[in-house]
């Protein structure tokens, strides 16, 4: 590996460039609609725009989560609480003067919720803190489930938060996000390109946290702790930083998707919520930035797929059997690739390049043509 | 302040303070509220009574994750079958005496979910043995979601309806002891478990099977050495989960009205119920769901706070995680500093 020739030494950059040229494309499609052609009528009508922000709010998560179970090796059933601490924060301090009238004047300003944004992630930040040492002391099964444990306490008390967290009903009335008193970060188009800046502010930082001292040391971890922790790694911090890290990304996504949403109630921040965040980040491959986006992806394009042509498969399907069809694609990516689609698609790719029908002449040319390909 | 608290003398000290200030708080707040011992009587028994249920469940988990390592998260969904399928065919319209209709539902639900159990370790568990920890709980999420999608089409979102034992009928025999109210069913709650649990112990203790199950669950690689086929032995322990899960269901199924998404409550608590037991022991599965059962119903009562129920089994389970991973019954450390 040490002798990566060509695009793939840069293949982080090439990958970062070829992404966002896919996004910035769709997002101008929506934007100025030429020939009257708007991104759902790509999909058939399947897939809306509001789902590529969706995509992109979870991506901001399971970049996170990747961190953390990829590279840390620590699982994470809980992070939707993170998330939905991050949007609760944004929720009640951007809904301060409206539903309480505190501090007029300063709560109901442009710059308010931006400040909320931050505060959240703070706090969020300061929350896995708090909880990283003692829980991180737990390992694999125990782990995992301290961390859901976690997630029902932080779900029950969003639910029964009374006037504070609105309860079953949630907070609504939550105001857009704007630059000044003019420039609002809506209609959806708009919004489109704040949280795709957003995430692709995250794939950025993570690529870099994987490639730095910490990313090497969480690496380490997740061979074996052990001999990290002979060769020095401080193994305890490295997993403190790289959950607190986890939980301020979900933070901030969780605040993107208040504004988005315009309103917060408990449900998507439940057990339920915690499973599917992990779900797409194995999906696509957990040990792999690349992988939240393409995880994430891939699940909302199922769902919506699903949903849309699941009773012209099956005559009288309503739309509960998507959930069928998607427990059992789980359950298949997970038996026949383990790693996740991200990695099942560079070796399906390595493999198409050994096919007889790619091969001209003997190995050593092709190995030289492989090299030489950028 | 670290070397001290971490000896074991300390740590002892430290659980038997928070169980007296546990106590004392609960006391304090029954008091106040003028709860006297029968409200306690009342709550204690409502809990023993749910308690069972997570046992089961807890029984089921700590037997599949003891054999297979695997920590199956459809645990709560075959107790959700159980007691749909229960109430289904006892809809159906057989030509029998309402008694017997019952008893043919009771069994027939009951084979059917341990099918549905076979099935699962064949068509999902067992094709990725040997996978990771973390590949594996997310396959059985996945059969959990199926498991329930398939339940929400065949039923729909309606409850069902098992009738009381005792008298065939949607609502309950009641017996006023001492002035406390307890259902006819509960008896037979308490009863079912109890059978079960000594059908299991004979099982364990008594047969060859059983032994060899044992076996597996102490040492997979000797067992293999002394002829024990573990891939059977998984298909069992999946199988057995499975009853266990259903025969739970069926017996609460009168308590509760069953609905689709039931299980995942049961799934979760049975869960902290085998964490309890330190996910070996059988028998600290039982009392952990007895404790995880009766801690929500006095918790809730004794604070009004009926909402938050479901916090109190969270909060034991994160205790325990943190204070004594290994369970509340003996063992050396289990989950802490090893990889």
């Amino acid at each position: 590996m040490s002798e990566e020739k060509g695009w793939a030494k840069h293949s982080n950059i090439v990958g970062i460039v070829a992404f966002a040229t896919l996004v910035v494309a769709l997002g101008l499609v929506e934007t100025f609609q030429p020939f009257g052609f708007r991104f759902r009528d790509f999909t058939g009508g399947m897939v809306t725009f509001d789902t590529l922000i969706r995509i992109g709010i979870l991506t901001i998560v399971v970049v996170g989560l990747n961190l953390l179970m990829g590279y840390a090796g620590q699982i994470s059933l809980g992070q939707a609480a993170f998330y939905g601490v991050g949007a609760y924060v944004s929720a009640i301090m951007s809904t301060l003067a409206s539903r309480h009238e505190v501090l007029p004047g300063i709560s109901d300003a442009w710059w308010w919720p931006w400040l909320a944004i931050l505060v959240a992630m703070l706090v969020t930040g300061a929350f896995a803190y708090a909880i990283g040492r003692p829980i991180l002391r737990l390992r694999g099964n125990y782990l995992a489930m301290a961390t859901l444990g976690l997630g029902v306490v932080m779900y029950t008390i969003f639910r029964e938060g009374g006037g504070i967290t609105g309860g079953h009903d949630g907070l609504a009335g939550i105001p857009r996000l704007s630059i000044g008193e003019s420039f609002a970060f809506w209609p959806v188009e708009r919004y489109y390109w704040l949280v795709w800046a957003a995430a692709f502010a995250v794939i950025i930082i993570g690529l870099n946290v994987i490639n730095s001292r910490v990313g090497r040391g969480l690496r380490a971890i997740h061979t074996s702790e052990l001999a990290a922790n002979t060769m020095g790694v401080d193994t305890d911090k490295y997993r403190v930083q790289v959950l607190v890290l986890s939980a301020m990304m979900a933070s901030l996504a969780g605040s993107l998707y208040a504004h988005f949403q315009a309103i917060v109630s408990p449900g998507p921040f439940g057990f339920v919520a915690s499973v599917e965040l992990v779900c797409m980040s194995a999906v696509g491959g957990m040990a792999s930035v690349w992988g939240a986006a393409l995880g994430v992806s891939f699940f909302f394009v199922i769902k919506e797929v699903l949903r849309a042509r699941m009773h012209q498969l099956l005559r009288g399907a309503g739309g509960e059997h998507e959930l069928i069809a998607y427990g059992i694609i789980l359950v298949l990516v997970m038996i026949f690739v383990p790693e996740g689609l991200s990695f099942g698609g560079i070796k399906a790719l390595s493999w198409l390049r050994n096919l007889a029908v790619f091969r001209r002449g003997d190995g050593r040319e092709i190995e030289a043509r492989t090299g030489q390909a950028g | 302040m670290q070397r001290y608290l971490g000896t074991k003398s300390a740590k002892m000290a430290l659980t038997v303070a928070a169980a007296i200030l546990l106590v004392a708080i609960i006391a304090l707040l029954g008091y106040r509220n003028n709860y006297g011992p029968k409200a306690f009587a009342q709550w204690t028994m409502d809990g023993i009574r749910g308690g069972s249920i997570y046992a089961l469940v807890g029984l089921g988990f700590v037997i599949i994750h003891s054999v297979t390592g695997v920590i199956n998260f459809a645990q709560g969904e075959f107790v959700m079958l159980g007691a749909m399928l229960c109430a289904s065919i006892f809809e159906l319209d057989l030509p029998l005496p309402p008694a017997v209709k019952l008893v043919v539902a009771i069994v027939a639900s009951v084979i059917i979910v341990t099918l549905v159990g076979i099935l699962l370790e064949r068509g999902a568990i067992y094709p990725a043995r040997g996978a990771g920890v973390v590949t594996l709980i997310i396959i059985t999420i996945g059969a959990t979601i199926a498991i329930r999608a398939t339940a929400l089409i065949i039923w729909g979102t309606r409850a069902k309806i098992v009738p009381a034992f005792t008298n065939l009928h949607q609502n309950d025999l009641i017996f006023r002891p001492f002035g406390l109210t307890l259902g006819a069913q509960s008896l037979w709650i308490w009863g079912t478990v109890a059978l079960v649990l000594c059908a299991l112990l004979y099982f364990f203790e008594r047969t060859i099977m059983g032994k060899a199950l044992r076996a597996c669950a102490v040492n997979r690689r000797a067992a293999e050495l002394m002829g024990i086929n573990p891939s059977r032995m998984s298909l069992l322990s999946f199988a057995m989960a499975a009853a266990l899960g259903a025969i739970g269901g069926v017996v609460f199924g009168p308590v509760i009205r069953p609905q689709y998404d039931m299980g995942l409550v049961f799934g979760l608590k049975g869960f902290v119920a085998a964490i309890m037991a330190g996910m070996v022991s059988p028998l600290g599965a039982v009392l952990g769901g007895l404790i995880t059962g009766v801690a929500e119903n006095v918790g809730a009562g004794v604070t009004g706070l009926y909402g938050y129920k479901d916090l109190i089994a969270f909060v034991i389970l994160i205790l325990v995680l943190l204070l004594r991973p290994q369970g509340l019954i003996g063992g050396e450390e289990r989950g802490v500093e090893q990889s």
